[in-house]
């Protein structure tokens, strides 16, 4: 097993992709900017800036961004001085063109995502950003969704096609603490001791910090975070409290504490139109096991058809939906009001 | 007498094809089931239900005796290995009906182009998303223009094969293009979501248009005409549920980012494709539309050709 006190952390920001969910796309390039630059200032290693759902997400299934994300990366690209710029791209969504266009803005990272049983539709993207010297790490989502051995397997596919990282992907915060251990030590098994782990939590059941330390006790490298948990859901594992924790433990980061709390309360927190929190909707999007991105969507549905927002998560999970089915949260509610009597038909 | 066609392929695309032209058309006689490996199931599905098969690709197939005959060929193979049978197609005078991505020829959607296709020498069926959504958004387009138009197609995991993993972005490019050069929309855009659920889903398809303002209920009316004549030829294509508007005002216009601001009417479709199960499980709609789309335009080139 890989001792983790030997190795440096890489922490990856998400507050500028997951976060978007959380605002539903809305950054503007001033905020990009500036949160940008306390991140770089703060002393993380990459930061990421995409649409919520990845390259292209924008559109009505998604929301659509007020900017597009080549407008946002290179706002970023305009402020960062030693973090490395990362993009987010789901096959399926996004394409290589679109990836390509991305480096040209500026990106010099890529996270590849599928669903964690699906990695093989994600060859093509990865051997491109390779090629042109992209760092790549790959997400296999939903990572409650598959077990252990076969999860490995997934991963063992993409560290095939050249993935420098693969992570532990809680997207639904559903994972328990067994589930996190046990998905590192299957790919602890099978990967390359050069291919590097990562955990990308969320914090439904609010085990976010929790479980970034279980990773890196497991070997994980590379922890992502976000400010004040900024991200889908209840968010992801809150950034300036994982550094926090990690000052405590001696665990080596780089990161300054102070800057990423005053970035996280200053600039992040304000922009909330709805809370990032553990709630009823977001406590049972964890309880529920779906994907954390349905909050927002499946919380408007239930306003226009007259259904309880959990009642609609709880049914998505029942169907088994995966990430980036959110044409199926309306599908679900006119199912759910039909049934009910409720439904206005228009 | 029935027009005489053949499959390149013995996958399960070209295999449920020749089982739906050898059950249920009244035009079209299947000679041969090109494949290159003689023991794929497809070739031994053939030779057991009497057609003619050969190993050897479509050089093999030139040197069958029932060459000579074929009018139309089928291409069920890849877009990398379509050029080639291209090729050979044009040089012996046949038309070949593309199921690959390779696009060297028109794209087609039955429902919406077919007829002014009747001369093309090779025609592209799109991709199964675009056979699915396409219709809809040209019956928006019949009665109002579109601004935009976007759909998500998600599909069993068992129904993507190999190729169509290999390189997803052929899906998502190619159906945007179809959703402007044949669904008339003005900016089109397509994704694809794979699910693994057991027992596997069906296919479904989700068509979001946003179009000028107009009276809804023509709008409504449009698409339940398109419904039942892409059903002629797609028995299991069904709205899944009533068909819904949303006005957009110009007070509160939708911002797509990098094209513009836009008010009118979001129309949202939203569909389910059942499989006729001839060869394929029924949840695999996805690839029973591509197969029932070809065999229509196949049979509707036949028709229009002997009138002329």
């Amino acid at each position: 097993m890989k001792n983790s006190r030997e190795n440096n952390l890489y922490i990856q920001d998400t507050t500028l992709r997951d976060g978007m969910h959380a605002i539903r796309h809305g950054y503007t390039l001033d905020q990009v900017r500036n949160i940008a630059s306390a991140l770089d200032s703060a002393g993380v290693n990459a930061i990421e800036v995409t649409h919520g759902d990845g390259l292209c997400g924008s559109s009505f299934n998604y929301g659509f961004g007020s900017h597009t994300d080549l407008e946002w990366v290179a706002a970023a690209a305009e402020v960062v001085k030693n973090a490395k710029l990362t993009v987010l791209l789901l096959p399926g969504i996004g394409t290589i063109d679109d990836l390509k266009a991305a480096y040209d803005a500026g990106a010099r990272s890529v996270r590849i995502a599928t669903h964690c049983t699906e990695a093989d539709i994600s060859k093509q993207h990865i051997e491109w950003a390779r090629e042109a010297g992209m760092d790549v790490a790959c997400l296999l989502m939903l990572a409650h969704m598959n077990e252990p051995e076969p999860f490995a397997q997934q991963a063992k596919l993409m560290e095939s096609y050249g993935a420098h990282c693969i992570y532990v992907t809680d997207s639904a915060g559903a994972l328990l603490m067994d589930g996190v251990v046990d998905r590192f030590k299957a790919m602890n098994d099978v990967l390359d001791n050069k291919t590097q782990t990562g955990m990308h939590a969320h914090n439904n059941l609010g085990l976010g910090i929790a479980f970034n330390i279980l990773a890196i006790e497991q070997g994980a490298t590379r922890i992502d975070g976000s400010l004040s948990g900024m991200g889908a859901g209840a968010g992801n594992a809150p950034l300036e409290v994982f550094v926090a924790v990690a000052d405590k433990m001696g665990l080596p980061h780089g990161c300054n504490v102070f800057g990423l709390m005053d970035a996280a309360d200053d600039l992040v927190r304000p922009l909330q139109d709805r809370p990032v929190r553990v709630d009823r909707e977001t406590l049972s999007i964890g309880y529920a096991g779906v994907y954390s991105s349905f909050l927002r969507h499946a919380e408007n549905a239930a306003k226009l058809y007259g259904i309880d927002t959990r009642d609609i998560l709880v049914e998505l999970g029942n169907r088994k939906m995966v990430g980036g089915q959110e044409d199926m949260i309306v599908d679900v509610a006119l199912d759910l009001s039909k049934i009910r009597g409720t439904a206005n038909g228009t | 007498m029935k027009n005489k066609v053949a499959i390149i392929g013995s996958g399960n695309i070209g295999t449920d094809l020749m089982i739906k032209i050898l059950r249920t058309s009244d035009v079209l006689e299947i000679s041969a089931l090109v494949g290159i490996d003689p023991n794929s199931d497809g070739l031994g599905r053939a030779k057991s239900m009497g057609v003619a098969t050969t190993a050897d690709g479509i050089d093999g197939l030139a040197k069958m005796r029932e060459f000579d005959d074929i009018e139309i060929i089928f291409d069920a193979t890849s877009a990398n290995a379509h050029a080639y049978h291209d090729k050979v197609a044009r040089k012996n005078g046949k038309t070949i009906i593309d199921m690959t991505p390779a696009a060297i020829g028109p794209y087609v959607v039955p429902v919406v182009n077919l007829d002014q296709l009747i001369d093309a020498p090779n025609i592209n069926m799109v991709t199964c998303g675009g056979q699915a959504t396409i219709p809809m958004v040209d019956a928006v387009k019949k009665v109002v223009p579109v601004h935009y138009a976007e759909i998500v197609a998600s599909i069993a995991s068992r129904s993507a094969g190999p190729g169509t993993r290999a390189n997803i972005d052929e899906f998502t490019e190619t159906t945007s293009k179809g959703i402007e050069a044949v669904g008339g929309a003005n900016l089109g855009k397509a994704i694809i979501v794979l699910n693994p659920a057991e027992p596997p889903v069906m296919m479904r398809n989700t068509v979001y248009v946003l179009s000028e303002d107009t009276e809804i209920e023509k709008i409504r009316k449009s698409i339940e005409e398109q419904v039942k004549k892409v059903q002629e030829y797609v028995p299991g294509y069904r709205l899944k549920q009533q068909v819904q508007f949303e006005r957009i005002g110009d007070n509160t216009p939708i911002h797509i980012p990098g094209a513009g601001d836009y008010s009118g009417v979001k129309t949202s479709i939203f569909l389910e494709v059942e499989g006729a199960a001839h060869y394929l499980p029924k949840y695999a709609g996805n690839l029973d539309i591509m197969t029932s789309s070809a065999l229509k335009t196949a049979e509707r080139l036949t028709e229009l050709r002997k009138a002329a």
